[in-house]
């Protein structure tokens, strides 16, 4: 299977590492990130409590656990939105936590969807898309547009592209922020809880895009309460309990024979929520 | 539940537009209409059978002084709107680069910061006509050569120095009213923190500081008149002399209601303006 990587318009990935496959039996590449010792409180709050990380290319990692126990947070330190307290990132072996980083350049290359979706409202959707790359990558105006409407087609949204955002459901918000990330061609997608604020009749529009971008090859770290969905898109899943990462495995381990009590008691009470099965459509 | 409902959709449409009693539409407009015209009839009563209502009419409402001194008047005003102008456009470039100095974080830029902060301070304390004193009349007489002694120009640096104050803030609260995630978006695309405050933050603050900013637009269109205090004949120092001329205060009226045939539909401007742009952001298509 050749790997492509979406928007990257085809290029060859440089190495390929055949002995490496994932759960989800796609072929892992080189170290893309990882997380030293990461620490980071906000005032008295220490939310991350040493977070140690790494991410394979191609790799699709799922934070799970309970609310408050520092998935955002951690998602947000990785392209350093937060800066952090203590610990390293270090993305494709450079450390972007050294001093005098330009931040502007690693976050060209890690993208992050939210989970309000945070489109610019007063921009037409083909405006959302086309803003970064021409602002950031100096495409032209041209270049840009088409490139935009490519990856709109894409997703299925090529009729929304002059609409605002306010007029578009929710699925098809959180799409174009899908795509907006991707017109930057992150070698890296951040995705917070990208379903929680949405209908559940919704949620499905916005998970087979990720699955997608999965076979497509697109390295994701994805923190998410949709088990099911967990369970099945990931190459391994990372169960954090009050900011630590309290176990990691395929997700067949964690979700099956969960070694730690807490990562235990944590999938029962999703279980008795019934959010085992949600996510888990079609596909 | 008793009996078979009409109909389910206006049953809804009640529950939710009547928390209280509403007229229907027609009612509602003729009771309006009745309403205005007897306070106005009441009103009106008082002031005509005011003991000094002949006098008043004769010294305000004359109306031959009205049509006599209104092209004087009303060609006197063509200053204060060319003040008006010029300084608009000063002050909003510049009460926009005093907000953004202002919201700078980052601690290389904090003596910027507190210049900008201790400058809106200043500038917000001290009344107009003082600083329109100091560098009007000032200024020329420090005598500096190359230095205009012109009282237009230093009236409208005087102007813009303290209304782009005012402004800076009102651009503030704009800016701060932005939640935080829109500028984590567009940083998190590599936008850079200008670039975002160019890009995403600022054309959303604007917009929703339209409203306030008009407000100070007001504000500063009275305020032209102060230039009459170092020199120049404006519209309202025009109404005084010709007042003194006539021995009648009905000038003084002329000069009212031109004021309020430009702020009032300044006004309107911007109301109209607000409401087609939020039209348009709910309307979908451009």
């Amino acid at each position: 299977m050749t790997i492509e990587r979406p928007g990257t318009g085809g290029q060859p990935e440089a190495v390929e590492r055949p002995e490496m496959v994932g759960a989800s039996g796609r072929r892992l590449g080189g170290e893309a990130v990882s997380v030293e010792g990461l620490y980071k409180s906000f005032g008295d709050l220490e939310v991350l409590k040493g977070i140690d990380l790494a991410v394979a290319e191609h790799e699709v990692v799922c934070l799970i656990g309970a609310s408050g126990s520092g998935k955002s947070t951690l998602l947000r330190c990785v392209n350093l939105l937060e800066p952090v307290d203590a610990g390293r990132v270090v993305v494709e072996g450079a450390d972007i936590t050294a001093r005098g980083v330009k931040i502007d350049i690693i976050r060209r290359r890690i993208g992050i969807v939210f989970q309000a979706y945070n489109l610019f409202p007063h921009m037409s959707v083909i405006d959302n898309v086309m803003l970064a790359p021409r602002k950031v990558l100096k495409l032209s105006k041209s270049e840009a547009k088409s490139q935009a409407l490519t990856l709109l087609q894409r997703f299925g949204l090529e009729e929304k592209a002059d609409q605002y955002p306010d007029r578009l459901s929710g699925g098809q918000q959180q799409r174009v922020a899908i795509v907006r990330a991707l017109a930057m061609k992150p070698d890296l997608l951040l995705l917070d809880e990208i379903t929680s604020a949405l209908d559940p009749e919704l949620v499905a529009e916005v998970l087979d895009v990720i699955r997608e971008l999965a076979e497509a090859g697109m390295t994701m770290i994805i923190a998410t309460h949709e088990m099911g969905f967990a369970r099945d898109i990931a190459d391994r899943v990372c169960f954090l309990d009050a900011g630590r990462l309290l176990e990691e495995g395929p997700p067949d381990e964690i979700f099956g024979h969960p070694r730690e009590a807490r990562t235990r008691q944590f999938l029962d009470r999703v279980i008795q929520a019934g959010r085992m099965g949600g996510g888990s459509s079609g596909g | 539940m008793s009996g078979t409902p009409p109909s389910r959709i206006p049953r809804v449409r009640q529950a939710i537009s009547a928390p209280a009693h509403r007229w229907p539409r027609l009612t509602a407009f003729v009771i309006a209409t009745v309403s205005t015209f007897i306070v106005l009839a009441v009103v009106g009563f008082l002031v005509v059978n005011a003991a000094g209502w002949p006098k008043f009419q004769k010294a305000f409402l004359d109306g031959e002084v009205f049509f006599d001194r209104l092209p004087e008047i009303a060609k006197a005003f063509l200053l204060n709107v060319r003040l008006f102008v010029t300084a608009e456009v000063l002050i909003l470039g510049g009460g926009l680069l005093l907000a953004v100095l202002r919201g700078l974080k980052s601690p290389i830029f904090f003596p910027l910061r507190l210049a900008a902060i201790a400058y809106i301070d200043i500038m917000r304390g001290l009344p107009s006509i003082l600083v329109i004193y100091m560098l009007g009349l000032g200024i020329p007489t420090l005598n500096i050569a190359g230095v205009s002694k012109d009282p237009f120009i230093w009236a409208v640096v005087a102007l813009t120095m303290v209304w782009s104050a005012y402004v800076a803030e009102v651009y503030r609260s704009g800016i701060e009213s932005v939640h935080p995630s829109q500028n984590a978006a567009a940083r998190s695309l590599g936008l850079s923190a200008s670039q975002s405050m160019r890009f995403v933050v600022l054309p959303q603050a604007i917009r929703r500081v339209i409203p306030p900013l008009l407000n100070d637009f007001i504000g500063l269109m009275k305020d032209t008149a102060l230039i009459s205090f170092i020199g120049p004949i404006e519209v309202f120092r025009r109404a005084q002399i010709s007042a003194a001329a006539t021995f009648n205060f009905t000038p003084y009226l002329v000069s009212a209601m031109i004021f309020l045939l430009l702020t009032i539909p300044m006004a309107r401007l911007v109301d109209w303006l607000v409401e087609r742009s939020r039209r348009r952001q709910t309307a979908g298509s451009r």
